[in-house]
């Protein structure tokens, strides 16, 4: 077993069970990807219900889905692929073993996570107000039958949700992340922490990319 | 090695006592002994409620319980069996212990994570029993909406937040056992000279990852529906009931074979020690392990032949179904290709062998009578499906458990079972088994519907006969956790290899060491080389 | 993962490009191309998430174990939804009742 002694701060600590850092890096690398697997088919159910439903009420959903702020939606994407930009130059940063840079830019990343979690309870907050939250207060004009209406905003809610969930566990993430990287546990031999927040962080943002068309942009030409 | 030398040598057992040092232990030996434990309890559970249903089955009648509590009886077995029992069962025990031994490795890849999926077990176990204690759960261990999201008035949220839960722990030992593999072979171990309960365990953490996240969603939605009223799968709505179905099978099927998979990897270890030969087509049963966990996946929509699923999509899955017992079937002919001209010992473990080949191939080959779409209209609902899947899961993959258990238990505690009590409780258990669900195969093809307990009058031969083989099967199941317990305080010490077996785990002493090798060792042997291996001398006949 | 070290300048070509897409997707929304429109979104998403994963998640310097299980992910995610709407395209085609 080798503990890595670098005075004063731990840098790497290599667990008892690997035999190199090398391991080690490569297995939490791998280890994350498995992970992100399981989430592709977490969200891949709330997708499919998705993909049944809008195939099975079209002109509804159309319609559900053009009550939402595509300007706004488009907006928080962008904040959201920025927040991607800043986390991967955090990456890189801790790669280059740059202590600060690495600092500035999980600042920046969770700022950017954190606007786009506020604009999010914005949107959720219209909703509750045009009466569109599924429930018992739920009504939504122009819709003869309300059920597959109601799907489709049950739908945005899982789906916006769970996402949500996640940027929040991101978010923590982050934290951690900063906490840590002001305290120097990272260095450019040891950084894979980052490097495997920053797999989780881009995941998630990928599941936006698909969220932001297929909920914000059905066949907005017909309005 | 003299007895008191092997008595007071430190292993994983002894080093470090009290209750924090297993509660927050990191080695997976530990941690496969918290699981034995846990699950061992739920089979308890389960068995209780296999014991009322067997009992009320006796009469024609609905004398024992209300229809109510029958069906909260069938669901919570169900319930406790496969999500707290089988699920787990031998990948977190046997894989747990001996996955990273086998393959040269001190511990998972992530030993925190292991103790996490284990809490996370107990914590899913925890709102189940409390759903138990509180009233139960009459949905039937496959909550069918828009029963269970509309009408049920019973524990279905805390029930499907235990299963929720507890496939967590599924997930996260999938993830652990693959990244081992791939990542923490000893040199010299490459992919084809890991022992082939390896492979198969491998095999089940590829379906764990892939298929526990899909049932974990569909639980959320099924809470969803149930606190908010959404619709998504109530007809009054706009929803589809057989969304449901779908989104469950996509899951429960493969689930399957996460529960008969690594039995499987058991079979072919214990069939080649007590041959003393190389399992004949080792990389045909490699690879068939694989195909199971692959094909299984496209085969779900069996269970929803009778539902308003499309009829072309049934005749697609109907004949899916027929694929995925083609590997299956490899690795029986294998097995059986391995026993020819081998020399066969007849231990307890290779008799849980024997009774698992010939059970499990007759519940597989029940499992192509219902593939068939137009059979399976028939028998479908009925205990014609009852029996084909008992077969396989207690036939299969439960004497394959015991069977493990005891070709493991010397390794495992250091000691001896008693071979004459045990080979007496696996006949105990074969007959048993048999006289309980042979019976259920019959009447189900007559017509016996499954999950009734009011049944007309000429069922009750054959019924009452399936209740005096449960009796005989529980018997027989309480023999060896009696002497098991008996055998860590006075059975026999065990040597390092009492077997002669292959495999880095027989090279360490009985019980292992915390560390499991002081240095990696560097593998240069096939799997199952039996040149080299000499036998410590306890008879088995 | 090797110690490839993309520049800055990889990063915000594709960064702006992720940014570009985005005002494209959501521009072409308002076009009418009847059902194709949802194969251009989808389209578009997928080219934005190659993008993410091959740049930002260094996807192109992983290992192919690494791209085996993320392609493996996205099979088993397509195999969900083709054996699913198998059956919900294909409901009524036989014309027995209630299937």
């Amino acid at each position: 077993m080798a503990e890595q002694a670098h005075a004063p701060t731990e840098t790497l600590a290599l667990r008892e069970q690997f035999n190199t850092a090398e391991q080690q890096k490569e297995s939490s690398t791998f280890g994350m990807w498995v992970f992100l697997i399981t989430e592709v088919m977490f969200f891949g159910g709330l997708f499919l219900a998705y993909t049944v439903y809008r195939n099975t009420y079209p002109v509804v959903f159309a319609m559900a889905s053009t009550s939402l702020n595509a300007v706004i939606g488009a907006l928080n994407t962008a904040v959201l692929l920025c927040s991607s930009f800043t986390m991967v130059m955090a990456v890189r940063a801790a790669q280059l073993g740059r202590r600060r840079a690495l600092i500035w830019f999980l600042i920046l990343t969770l700022f950017l996570g954190l606007v786009f979690l506020g604009v999010k309870a914005y949107e959720w907050n219209q909703k509750f107000v045009e009466h569109h939250v599924p429930g018992a207060t739920f009504h939504f004009e122009g819709a003869a039958e309300q059920g597959p209406a109601q799907l489709f905003f049950s739908l945005y809610f899982a789906m916006t949700g769970l996402h949500a969930l996640h940027m929040v566990v991101g978010a923590g993430i982050l934290s951690w992340l900063l906490f840590h990287a002001v305290r120097g546990r990272f260095t450019a031999e040891y950084m894979t922490p980052v490097d495997i927040a920053g797999l989780y962080w881009h995941f998630v943002d990928i599941i936006w990319i698909f969220l932001f068309p297929l909920l914000y942009l059905i066949d907005r030409h017909m309005r | 090695m003299n007895t008191a030398a092997i008595e007071t040598q430190e292993n994983y057992l002894n080093a470090g006592y009290g209750l924090k040092s297993w509660l927050l232990t990191k080695d997976h030996k530990r941690i496969a002994i918290l699981y034995l434990i846990t699950i061992t309890i739920f089979f308890f559970i389960g068995g209780i409620f296999a014991s009322l249903i067997r009992i009320e089955l006796l009469t024609p009648q609905g004398n024992l319980v209300s229809s109510e509590t029958y069906n909260k009886l069938f669901t919570m077995h169900g319930i406790a069996m496969i999500f707290f029992f089988l699920i787990p069962s031998i990948p977190a025990t046997l894989g747990n212990f001996f996955l990273p031994m086998m393959i040269g490795a001190r511990d998972l890849a992530f030993p925190r994570i292991n103790l996490l999926s284990w809490y996370l077990l107990v914590i899913g176990g925890g709102f189940a029993i409390f759903a138990m204690l509180a009233g139960g759960v009459d949905t039937g261990w496959t909550f069918y909406t828009p029963y269970s999201t509309t009408y049920s008035n019973t524990w279905v949220i805390a029930t499907a937040l235990g299963i929720f839960v507890s496939g967590f722990s599924s997930i996260l030992t999938g993830l652990n056992f693959i990244v081992t593999v791939h990542r923490m072979r000893a040199p010299g171990m490459t992919w084809f000279r890991m022992p082939l309960f390896v492979w198969a365990n491998y095999a089940t953490a590829v379906i764990q990852v892939l298929g526990t996240p899909v049932v974990a969603v569909t639980l959320v939605l099924v809470f969803c529906e149930r606190v908010f009223h959404i619709g998504i799968f109530d007809p009054n709505l706009g929803g589809d009931p057989v969304l449901f179905q779908h989104m469950f099978w996509f899951y429960s099927h493969p689930a399957v074979y996460i529960m008969v998979l690594p039995a499987m990897g058991v079979i072919s270890e214990i069939i080649s020690v007590f041959s003393r030969k190389p399992i004949f087509g080792y990389h045909f049963v490699a690879f068939s392990s694989m195909a199971i966990a692959v094909i299984g996946f496209l085969v779900w929509g069996h269970h929803l032949f009778v539902s308003t699923q499309s009829v072309y999509a049934g005749l697609v899955f109907s004949f899916l179904s027929y694929f995925v017992a083609i590997p299956s079937a490899v690795k029986v002919f294998n097995w059986t290709a391995t026993l020819y001209k081998g020399s066969i010992s007849f231990a307890t473990p290779m008799l849980y062998a024997f009774g698992f080949i010939g059970l499990f191939t007759i519940g597989g080959l029940t499992g192509l009578f219902v593939a068939s779409l137009g059979f399976d209209v028939h028998v479908t609902d009925t205990y014609f499906v009852v029996a084909h899947f008992h077969y396989v899961m207690v036939g299969g993959t439960i004497m394959a458990f015991l069977g493990g258990l005891h070709y493991w238990w010397p390794k495992m505690t250091g000691r001896m079972y008693p071979e004459n009590w045990a080979k007496l409780s696996a006949a105990i258990i074969f007959v048993g088994f048999n006289l309980t669900f042979f019976p259920q195969f019959i009447l189900g093809y007559m017509g016996m519907p499954r999950r009734y307990h009011v049944y007309p009058d000429e069922f009750q031969v054959l019924h009452v006969l399936s209740t005096a083989g449960a009796s005989i099967l529980a018997i027989g199941y309480l023999f060896p956790m009696f002497y098991f317990m008996w055998s860590l305080r006075y059975g026999e010490l065990a040597p390092a290899n009492p077997w002669g077996a292959t495999g880095l785990e027989w090279k360490m002493q009985s019980p292992p060491p915390v560390h499991n090798f002081d240095e990696i060792p560097v593998v240069t042997h096939e799997a199952y080389d039996y040149s080299t291996i000499v036998r410590e001398g306890v008879e088995v006949g | 993962m090797s110690e490839h070290v993309d520049s800055v300048k990889t990063y915000t070509v594709v960064w702006l490009i992720l940014l570009a897409l985005t005002g494209i997707t959501t521009g072409v929304a308002y076009v009418d191309l009847g059902d194709f429109s949802v194969v251009i979104a989808l389209l578009i998403a997928a080219v934005k998430m190659l993008l993410v994963a091959l740049f930002f998640m260094h996807m192109r310097h992983s290992t192919k174990l690494t791209q085996l299980a993320a392609a493996g992910a996205f099979l088993w995610l397509f195999i969900m939804m083709a054996f699913t709407l198998a059956d919900v395209w294909t409901r009524g085609l036989v014309g027995t009742q209630g299937r």
